[in-house]
């Protein structure tokens, strides 16, 4: 069988080169691009994120990818897979900064942590999952694997869309799915083999 | 739960990983990108490298160098070291690095970290505070290129790099540093206690004991060694393996492992028992499949 394409989308925010690197320890082609063409031939997306909620729509609107997006992956069923702050962009809206919109295509918002006292935000390190919907996206990886955090603001959405969650005083969306929409609010790219296993059965669900 | 996190630094000399005694003494170990991908394989949980030359040298980071050794870092990778503009944390983000310290510039311009934390956000700022304790206990801030202690009170200087925006305080003790005398836990207990971010304990480490120690009497969020990871084939599983037999909350997830392998008091691996053994003569030992 043919090596998947993956695109990781490239809106001049995010880590695209960490999550390159990854995707490309585990044999797959991967291109980091904007270019429309591109996205409709590639057998699956990636949405990374670094940052700020605003600062990141913003741009990707700018480039006017999140209507080359809608279509893809609202039209076509393309998987995607959103990455930190590019998961959160999935949400209706997120009150990072101010309220600002995001994609709506998980129905949810985007709020401040509000913690019991012992908890610093942001909230930084490893953190233990549980799964609510293991597969596709963790098929490869155990029952509390352990994956890199590091955010300030968590995805509240509907249960049924949850795939994962961690516990950090309360409860944290960790995974969410919606069909052939993914997102996870850790960085699988920093977190060791327990992320390349994510990768791969994300990639290899497609 | 969260986990305490077991950091690696890298002290990187003129291209090479070093072996940092007291801050004076410097002893080759080897290739920086070959240390990072041994670590990540070890399971190590973060990685911070610094570039003790760079600021000394007033030039540049070594892009170039970054960019090859984070290609195989699949953990959060911090980077420090001759960073004075904003455009050299830019470069450095591209280059795969997740975080940045800084010491020197943090002391010479506290408005950097305000400002890097308003572009990059908080979480992306470690400002790296060593630790000079005098002949009168009295602990002060030390300034590594003029070798001496400056007027600073590192509790009030943690503070106020956490006020300015900082995300993390990397701690390091002058005096322990290469002493594999432990951490210092009164210092990192006073700064950790003063300030909200997490805190990183470093210099001492002899073994993973001293992780424990730290761990247990101070509200550091992470420890990290150096020298103590270069020297022993899988140092960082052994250290972890130690660790979670004395329930400390860190993570332990490697494919090799050595829960049945005895450890002596210095968390040293002894070999397997004769009986553990024997029952290993048939058994088939799969290659791990990511």
């Amino acid at each position: 069988m043919r090596p998947q394409k993956v695109v990781i989308i490239d809106y001049g925010v995010g880590n695209t080169h960490s999550v390159s690197n990854a995707i490309r320890a585990l044999d797959y082609k991967v291109k980091i691009s904007s270019d429309e063409n591109l996205i409709k031939e590639a057998d699956a997306l990636i949405l990374p994120g670094v940052g700020a909620f605003d600062e990141a729509m913003s741009n990707l609107k700018a480039r006017n990818i999140d209507h080359i997006l809608n279509e893809q992956v609202l039209v076509n069923k393309k998987p995607i897979l959103g990455i930190c702050v590019g998961m959160q962009m999935l949400a209706t809206l997120s009150e990072e900064n101010g309220v600002h919109n995001g994609l709506n295509w998980i129905e949810g918002k985007v709020v401040r942590f509000k913690l019991p006292d012992d908890f610093a935000v942001p909230h930084v390190g490893w953190n233990d999952i549980a799964f609510k919907n293991q597969g596709p996206l963790f098929e490869r990886n155990d029952e509390h694997a352990n994956f890199y955090f590091d955010h300030s603001y968590h995805f509240e959405c509907a249960p049924e869309f949850v795939a994962a969650s961690c516990n950090y005083g309360i409860e944290v969306t960790a995974a969410v799915q919606k069909g052939n929409i993914f997102g996870v609010q850790f960085h699988p790219e920093k977190s060791q083999t327990n992320g390349l296993k994510m990768f791969r059965s994300f990639i290899e669900s497609v | 739960m969260l986990k305490k996190r077991v950091i690696a630094c890298l002290v990187v000399k003129d291209g090479i990983v070093v072996q940092s005694i007291g801050f004076k003494k410097y002893l080759p170990v080897g290739k920086p990108a070959i240390a990072v991908e041994f670590l990540n394989q070890w399971g190590i949980d973060e990685i911070i490298l610094v570039d003790i030359t760079a600021t000394k040298q007033g030039r540049e980071p070594n892009f170039k160098m970054f960019r090859e050794l984070s290609q195989k870092c699949y953990v959060p990778l911090t980077i420090g070291g001759g960073i004075t503009k904003v455009e050299h944390v830019s470069e450095l983000m591209h280059c795969g690095a997740d975080k940045f310290s800084i010491n020197k510039t943090a002391l010479q311009t506290p408005e950097f970290i305000t400002k890097t934390a308003h572009i990059y956000g908080n979480q992306c700022v470690v400002v790296s505070i060593d630790v000079l304790k005098g002949d009168d206990g009295q602990y002060r801030v030390y300034d590594y290129t003029t070798r001496a202690a400056i007027d600073k009170n590192p509790v009030q200087w943690a503070k106020e790099a956490e006020e300015l925006g900082a995300g993390e305080i990397f701690l390091t003790s002058v005096n322990r540093d290469g002493s594999y005398l432990g951490y210092d836990i009164e210092m990192v207990q006073q700064v950790a206690a003063a300030v909200s971010i997490p805190v990183i304990a470093s210099g001492g480490a002899k073994n993973a004991l001293d992780f424990k120690k730290v761990f247990d009497n101070t509200g550091a969020m992470a420890a990290s060694a150096a020298n103590f990871f270069h020297f022993t084939e899988h140092s960082v599983v052994i250290a972890k393996t130690a660790l979670v037999a004395k329930n400390s909350p860190v993570r332990l997830e490697t494919y090799a492992n050595y829960t049945e392998n005895p450890l002596d008091s210095e968390f040293r691996v002894l070999k397997k028992e004769d009986k553990t053994l024997e029952e290993m003569l048939f058994m088939r030992i799969e290659k791990e499949i990511i």
